[in-house]
């Protein structure tokens, strides 16, 4: 009992201590960027002119922007790919079949970062350059993001599709539904929690990425006209800029990683609710 | 499939053989993808692999020489963050599977915190080392802040899935453990902690794994010299950002960052195979009792 | 500790057994339990006698297995299970801050309805409880290990795989492995939760001509739906019932007068098969 009572004290400060790792974290963040988010009047991130952070002006909407672009693009190519691949091993694939094809998403997922930012580099932005010059863009980027959330939205789709009770889909052919009558009209609806919670993560994911965009985005600050135009996201902006920002500059940079994370929070939290109505 | 006896509607035909062919589509095209991004991969790294490049340090820049004090500046990071991060995580695991009921507060607030660092991307977490532990604590750009950084990004990770493996320990042991008049303690040492070892084990590996493709957080903690460390506080710079630097930063460094990737994409396919491994002889292991 | 394990001798049961005595061992008063605010048992007071076998009958969730787990304090592990009343188990008041829940499941043993090996090789089964009681020196945990296993009557089939894993024996080799590791703590008390139901016929049968043989050495309080278990085995007979979600004690006697002439009518009823 003795034993028991001391133990529970330790794991009650270890866990404690972990719980707080996350506001401490949220506490540097704010303490970081309070300079700017007193000092600077917040609406100059929106109506300074240019983002010229050692002259002071600090207009954040393009890399918002780009970021913003970069996920929704991403997204766009991904979710139905995803989804595609999640179909195919649930319900179509041979069992041998599926379990190959699950391991290769597997082994996607596993895939780092920089190695798909490096691949971007050294594959995708050079053909993309023959297509369209200059190659490093926000096509390219797109692209890497692709390949980056399609491993987690096949996973979660996957899991969702295999969560639905057999009994549904039984009933359902018993009717004399089409396999294709079955999955759309059944099992993605059964399935719709778990896939959408999976797909908010992917977003959350695609906002935060850094070193993928950033090497193949090409980084310029500016509103991107096409596709092909390279761009600079929030999160590649602090990596580029960290390391020689000062004062105020780099509060903003913390600014920008606080609103980086507020987003993900948000989505976050939004996939979480829908995960839990999943087993409601 | 049961044979359709009402004629299908031609409508509803078209409409899935087209989404058939889109779905094979997507498939081969997904695979192709990956086939390729591998083959390239594997292509580029072994043009300029060998022994000597894994045994010597890097010199011009890295342009010639090896990864060797990359190695090990990314052992010594991941040693620091496991170091820090397991005791940490383990004793949350245990007290959220074991000790506190699943819908207390305390739990609540623990799992929720968990929840929402699990979700945080690593250039806050790296944003957050700088700050902390370089500035703060006067760390430094060292291999010491870069894995304390890291561990924070891990404990969400080793929490959950210890957190699982203690769950998936059927009650029955609790209880006859108890009342046997084994103490709880006794039960966890003896029954509990064997019985989730392989979870453990599999969580382990993917927090490595997680580690080991860390860039971003290491951006500012731990910093870029490519020199043999000397101590924990020396500066070292990890396999990752390794690679990020050859091919960002240094003119002519494409062939050594294909060849340290192609090292870093290997341990990271062993890592997750043994991973999958630890986690398939559970489910194996779960049927059989 | 091994002296005990000799003075009796193992046979059949004999109708009215010498070695059952009517003075009371575990004293229940008043006892009450809450599962999250609802009433489970409902002011229970019953005594059980030493060296008796006592069965509790009763319907479904009338709270047999809730009052057997609040003897060895088991319910302490159930969150927002809250207990009331007064258990004395040879008078001391096991609800009592001062008591030591270990040391008083060391006396009480309990039996699980399924049968609950741990992962363990047979050997470490029913060693390792010993250890963490304190019993260490090799030599004696080994001839605890082959009594219990010759009382419970596995030594012949198991003594030359004591390294197996647990889980390799067979159902009823489970159940006769769980009632051996409970008896190796030398406990004067055994709970046991339907400790038949989950096995086959021939290994139960086997269990239950243990459970009689075990009868005198200890104190022994069953949960049986097996109405002619309860017959063929207690001496003494405690009938529950549910009534508004919440179980109560109807009657409690003599295994004879129980089955045979009961007092109160839901007992005629239930033995009779007719309700529950």
């Amino acid at each position: 009992m003795q034993a028991d009572r001391l133990l529970v004290w330790v794991l009650r400060g270890g866990a404690t201590l972990t719980a707080l790792v996350m506001l401490l974290i949220l506490v540097f963040l704010l303490f970081e960027s309070w300079p700017a988010l007193t000092g600077l009047s917040l609406i100059r991130f929106v109506t300074d002119a240019a983002w010229h952070p050692l002259e002071g002006a600090y207009h954040l909407m393009p890399m918002l922007l780009a970021t913003l672009l970069a996920s929704s693009g991403a997204l766009m190519l991904a979710v139905p790919l995803g989804l595609a691949s999640a179909v195919f091993i649930v319900f179509f694939a041979s069992p041998r079949l599926a379990a190959v094809y699950k391991r290769l998403i597997e082994l996607l997922a596993g895939i780092p970062s920089v190695v798909f930012g490096f691949w971007g580099l050294t594959t995708l932005a050079p053909l993309i350059n023959e297509w369209h010059p200059p190659g490093a863009s926000l096509l390219a980027a797109v692209l890497v993001l692709t390949l980056m959330v399609l491993p987690m939205i096949t996973l979660t789709a996957y899991t969702a599709f295999v969560a639905v009770p057999d009994a549904l889909l039984r009933n359902a052919a018993a009717l004399g539904l089409s396999r294709w009558g079955m999955i759309v009209g059944v099992a993605l609806p059964a399935a719709r929690n778990g896939i959408i919670a999976g797909i908010i993560l992917a977003a959350a994911r695609a906002l935060g990425e850094t070193m993928a965009v950033l090497m193949v985005a090409g980084n310029v600050v500016q509103y991107p006209e096409s596709i092909f135009d390279p761009v600079r996201t929030l999160a590649a902006n602090i990596a580029l800029e960290m390391a020689y920002a000062m004062d105020d500059h780099r509060a903003v940079l913390f600014v920008s990683g606080l609103l980086l994370m507020a987003l993900v929070m948000v989505l976050s939290v939004l996939a979480g609710l829908f995960e839990r109505h999943r087993h409601a | 499939m049961p044979e359709i006896i009402i004629p299908v509607s031609v409508r509803q035909k078209i409409r899935d053989f087209s989404l058939q062919g889109l779905m094979y589509l997507a498939v081969l095209l997904v695979s192709a993808v990956f086939v390729w991004l591998l083959a390239d991969l594997v292509q580029g790294g072994m043009a300029h692999l060998s022994w000597t490049f894994l045994t010597e340090s890097p010199r011009d820049a890295g342009r010639s020489g090896g990864i060797a004090s990359i190695l090990v500046s990314t052992l010594l990071i991941l040693l620091i963050a496991l170091i820090a991060a397991i005791p940490l995580a383990w004793a949350t695991a245990v007290l959220l599977a074991e000790f506190v009921p699943i819908d207390s507060r305390f739990g609540r607030i623990v799992r929720f915190s968990l929840y929402v660092l699990a979700g945080v991307p690593s250039i806050v977490f790296g944003l957050f080392g700088n700050a902390f532990f370089s500035i703060y604590l006067g760390f430094g750009f060292s291999i010491l802040s870069g894995g304390l950084t890291l561990a924070c990004m891990l404990l969400p990770i080793l929490t959950s899935t210890a957190e699982a493996g203690m769950r998936a320990v059927p009650d029955a042991y609790r209880l006859s453990a108890a009342a046997l008049g084994m103490t709880r303690t006794a039960a966890l040492i003896h029954l509990i902690f064997p019985a989730a070892a392989p979870a453990l084990a599999a969580g382990l590996l993917i927090g490595i794994g997680r580690a080991l493709a860390e860039t971003a957080a290491l951006l500012f903690t731990s910093g870029y010299v490519d020199r043999m460390p000397d101590s924990l506080l020396d500066s070292g710079r990890a396999l990752a950002l390794h690679i990020f630097d050859l091919s960002m930063n240094v003119p002519g460094g494409d062939m050594p960052a294909y060849a340290a990737a192609l090292v870093l994409v290997s341990l990271l396919l062993g890592i997750n195979s043994l991973a999958m491994m630890f986690a398939h002889g559970l489910q194996r292991r779960r049927i059989l009792t | 500790m091994n002296g005990n394990h000799d003075a009796f001798t193992l046979g059949p049961l004999e109708t009215g057994p010498a070695c059952c005595v009517p003075h009371p061992l575990i004293q229940v008063r008043n006892l009450s339990l809450q599962y999250d605010g609802k009433t489970a048992l409902d002011t229970i007071t019953l005594d059980i006698y030493q060296g008796c076998i006592t069965a509790l009958i009763g319907p479904s969730g009338c709270g047999k297995t809730s009052f057997l787990s609040t003897i060895n304090r088991l319910t302490d592990l159930i969150p927002r299970c809250n207990v009331t009343g007064q258990i004395l188990v040879g008078g001391q008041d096991i609800r009592h801050p001062n008591c030591d829940v270990q040391t008083l499941r060391r006396r009480i043993g309990m039996v699980f309805q399924k049968p609950v090996p741990f992962p363990l090789s047979i050997r470490r089964n029913l060693s390792l409880p010993l250890n963490e009681h304190g019993v260490t020196r090799k030599n004696e945990v080994a001839a605890i290990i082959e009594q219990v296993l010759r009382d419970v009557g596995l030594w012949n089939e198991v003594h030359d795989r004591l390294d197996a894993s647990a889980l390799s024996l067979s159902g009823g080799q489970q159940q006769r492995l769980c009632i051996a590791r409970a008896l190796a703590l030398n406990p004067e008390i055994l709970l046991m939760d339907e400790p038949c139901s989950a096995l086959d016929p021939m290994a139960s049968g086997v269990v239950e001509d243990l459970i009689c043989r075990l009868q005198g050495r200890y104190t022994i309080v069953i949960v049986t739906h097996n109405l002619a278990q309860a017959r063929r085995i207690a001496n003494y007979a405690a009938f529950f019932w549910v009534r508004e979600r919440a179980g109560q004690l109807v009657e409690f006697g003599r295994s004879q007068q129980i089955f045979e002439s009961p007092r109160h009518e839901l007992t005629a009823a239930y033995v009779n098969g007719s309700r529950g």
